[in-house]
């Protein structure tokens, strides 16, 4: 079972229709008990950052730990940024900390949001796009992104004047910014590949 | 590279498509979640579900439609047409939509924005303009509203300026002198209005000819093009858009 974080912010209900679409066995829920009990874990989020963090409330730590000890986790759009250190959207708040690196504004010069397809390229060993091929577009929506430091991850970027950071993972912690729910047959493509991730960790 | 987005409009009533639609093997050409899922699959980017009934009673029938086609449509959605508040605004993102689109009651109430910004974020805002050229200064666009029947005195690139500050993520740019003549977009529109926001700006009304969307893109400095009529009658596949826009060396998703 997928566990869609269930905890106040836009997106959660998409993210869970494509789970449903795929024919993936899903609950939403941020029940301590249901956390420990899914095979994987999706914090969803469209929201600020600060605002994300605030409505997790104690559900961070309980995520944190769960990672920590081994559950896979997929952060989409917010979420993945939450998986980072900190942020700097609306005032300088702290995230999830799993991943090195901090959240900051896409540069001035270029049209904010950055919205619509743009072209993700995969270094080969990327799990979550296996079977994709080397490249595929994917529906971005966001003013801030993630920028890792941390030599234990694997980024994919996408070019937008610069090169943006669009997908990490470390072990068992993936993140993308961009949303698989709203990206076509790609994007499906993506939850499928995470449902066989989560399958084969639980 | 962003690539343009290419965004078929459904104007919706009493939840069925009004305006003709032309697609082969389509059970039933009326039905909103049916159709945007033949254009998804087609390779629209985006599709954008306007309520022109837009009456209270109607406001419940759109809620249940976005819920239909967020559960079956995997492409972004935007649904718009007489939204006057902040809850239904909140109201339509959770049912699925990604994005609202506000016009009248945004220039009446331009707080309306910032509202509805500041739960889901700017991205999610998208305002939309009707605009025509001024007849007494005819360098400038004026807005109107309720379906365009009303000028106002406000400046269609000055209320896009503002609008940005206040929290939109998005312009829906439609000119209506050229809305419905096929004879192209208005490129200097629509460049005078991507010139002053920092937003995407989507180009809207006039779509007629290929050659319309690749100015309208270029010189009209547009992220994406908006048309109905086209794609309803089967004048031009989605395909044949793309194909033709990648002949003219603009980025799009193939």
């Amino acid at each position: 079972m997928i566990l869609v974080i269930d905890y106040n912010v836009g997106n959660v209900k998409s993210v869970c229709n494509a789970l449903a679409h795929i024919g993936c066995e899903t609950e939403l829920s941020s029940e301590p008990e249901r956390i420990k009990e899914a095979d994987g874990i999706i914090l969803p989020g469209v929201a600020a950052f600060g605002y994300a963090m605030s409505q997790l409330g104690p559900i961070a730590r309980l995520i944190k730990e769960a990672v920590v000890a081994g559950k896979v986790l997929l952060g989409i759009c917010v979420g993945h940024q939450l998986l980072f250190e900190q942020s700097c959207e609306h005032g300088q708040h702290e995230g999830l900390g799993l991943i090195g690196g901090n959240v900051r504004p896409i540069p001035s010069g270029l049209r904010v949001p950055h919205m619509g397809w743009n072209l993700v390229k995969f270094p080969a060993e990327m799990k979550l796009f296996e079977g994709l091929g080397d490249k595929e577009f994917f529906y971005f929506a966001h003013s801030y992104y993630a920028k890792p430091d941390d030599s234990r991850v694997q980024v994919a970027y996408t070019d937008y004047g610069f090169r943006l950071p669009a997908t990490v993972q470390k072990g068992n912690i993936y993140g993308v910014q961009f949303h698989p729910e709203k990206s076509g047959e790609a994007g499906l493509n993506v939850l499928r590949n995470f449902e066989r991730i989560c399958r084969k960790a639980g | 590279m962003l690539t343009k987005r290419v965004i078929p409009c459904l104007d919706v009533k009493d939840n069925r498509v009004v305006k003709g639609v032309s697609f082969v093997n389509l059970r039933d050409a009326g039905d909103p979640v049916e159709l945007g899922a033949q254009y998804s699959r087609a390779g629209a980017d985006e599709l954008v579900f306007l309520d022109i009934t837009a009456t209270i009673r109607s406001r419940k029938t759109i809620v249940e439609l976005v819920e239909r086609v967020a559960e079956n449509v995997f492409i972004p959605f935007t649904v718009g047409g007489g939204i006057r508040t902040a809850g239904e605004v909140d109201l339509l993102l959770r049912s699925g939509a990604e994005k609202v689109s506000v016009n009248t009651a945004a220039v009446q109430n331009p707080r309306l924005i910032t509202k509805a910004a500041e739960r889901f974020g700017n991205q999610c805002v998208v305002l939309a303009i009707d605009a025509r050229r001024c007849e007494k200064d005819e360098s400038r666009w004026q807005v109107c509203i309720k379906s365009g029947s009303e000028p106002t005195d406000l400046d269609a690139v000055e209320w896009a300026a503002r609008a940005e500050k206040l929290g939109a993520g998005e312009i829906l740019l439609t000119s209506m002198d050229a809305d419905g003549t096929k004879a192209g977009y208005d490129v200097e529109l629509t460049a005078a209005v991507a010139d002053a926001v920092n937003i995407p700006v989507i180009a809207s009304g006039g779509a007629g000819s290929l050659d319309s969307m690749v100015h309208v893109l270029k010189e009209g400095k547009a992220d994406a093009v908006l048309a109905a009529s086209i794609f309803h009658y089967g004048e031009y596949t989605i395909k044949d858009v793309k194909d033709y826009l990648a002949e003219n060396h603009i980025p799009v998703r193939r």
